[in-house]
């Protein structure tokens, strides 16, 4: 039996799907069986991220209206051996999938997958209570802005209030040289704030923007900070204990100077 | 020296600027009060002192803020002017 994970933030483009499509082929990498949908009904992109926007046929209304087996609908990723995509449908809305629904696909999908990630559309409305309506575990994503944080701790208590206890959390887009100055939170300044458990940590980098041009995944470029902090996050859930942030911190900035000092090219 | 200067801007760092203001407005939304409870409240308060003191109604400032010790707990702070203490 697997484990059905939702990815959610409140506030939007704090990289919830950028973080579900990484998450999804680490844990791919790492020879799970893994199955992604996107919970974004209407504003479809985990594909795109994905890159997988040319293979769609069926989408996740198709499969809980029963217009098609579930196994027609998931599309394979031939990149990442075990990974597959359930799209979201671009041209309906979000109350064309039912709380009831949600529960029924994913509990259909975790007798077959070891994971099931859902990535939540922003927001705290309909498209929120359907995407964690069948998760048996919370990750929520933050930025270290003011907002972002705030929408976070709304989001904690909305999920602790449907039974998601001990949410963890991924902040996203941190920039050391900002945090070495005072400029921006850190990562204890955040979970004091929000009191919950932190499962990654992830910097500020370009690699991103190239990866998701790209449609590939970040968390397989060995030679990317982002890369590396996909990786340890992927470990991190499935019960790896790896060593932490500061560290991680660390080595994101020597990377940084090492690069400044044109190790790279 | 630099240190020194370092020390002394920590509590106005934008990202301390950006704590305090967060920890204050989670305290609102955690503590999930509507204006019409506060207003409710503010009533209430008002009628009980008028009683014993004549206060100025629309100097009196009720609020949800956090106690001044490190440990910031919520607390409903009331700032009431007195006109003058009445007589028994």
């Amino acid at each position: 039996m697997g484990e059905v994970i939702v990815i959610t933030s409140g506030k939007g483009g704090v990289g919830k799907t950028t973080t579900t499509a990484n998450l999804g082929a680490g844990l791919a990498l790492e020879g799970k069986k893994v199955v992604v949908i996107d919970a974004d009904i209407g504003l479809r992109n985990l594909d795109v991220v994905l890159g997988l926007e040319n293979r769609i046929v069926y989408d996740i209304v198709d499969v809980v209206s029963k217009t098609c087996e579930p196994k027609k609908a998931l599309i394979k990723d031939r990149r990442f051996d075990g990974l597959f995509l359930l799209p979201a449908a671009q041209t309906r809305d979000k109350d064309a999938v039912t709380e009831a629904q949600m529960v029924e696909l994913c509990n259909s999908l975790k007798e077959e997958f070891d994971f099931v990630l859902v990535d939540c559309p922003a927001g705290i409305e309909q498209g929120f209570k359907n995407a964690i309506a069948g998760a048996d575990r919370a990750i929520v994503v933050t930025t270290p802005e003011i907002s972002a944080v705030r929408d976070a701790d709304r989001i904690i208590g909305l999920l602790e209030a449907h039974d998601l206890r001990d949410p963890e959390l991924i902040v996203n887009r941190i920039r050391i040289d900002m945090v070495k100055r005072g400029d921006m939170m850190n990562i204890s300044d955040m979970t004091d704030i929000l009191n919950i458990d932190i499962i990654g940590i992830v910097p500020d980098d370009e690699q991103i923007v190239i990866s998701t041009n790209r449609g590939e995944p970040a968390v397989k470029e060995m030679e990317s900070m982002s890369g590396k902090a996909y990786r340890n996050i992927t470990k991190r859930v499935i019960g790896e204990e790896i060593p932490f942030l500061e560290l991680e911190i660390q080595e994101g900035f020597m990377d940084k100077v090492m690069k400044i000092f044109s190790f790279r090219r | 020296m630099f240190d020194l200067f370092k020390f002394l801007s920590k509590d106005t760092s934008s990202k301390n600027v950006a704590k305090d203001r967060l920890k204050l407005v989670l305290i609102h939304d955690r503590s999930n009060c509507s204006p019409e409870f506060l207003e409710m409240v503010k009533g209430d308060i008002m009628r009980t002192i008028s009683e014993y003191i004549d206060i100025d109604e629309d100097g009196l400032d009720i609020r949800i803020t956090q106690t001044t010790d490190d440990e910031g707990k919520p607390a409903l702070v009331a700032n009431i002017p007195i006109k003058s203490m009445r007589r028994k």
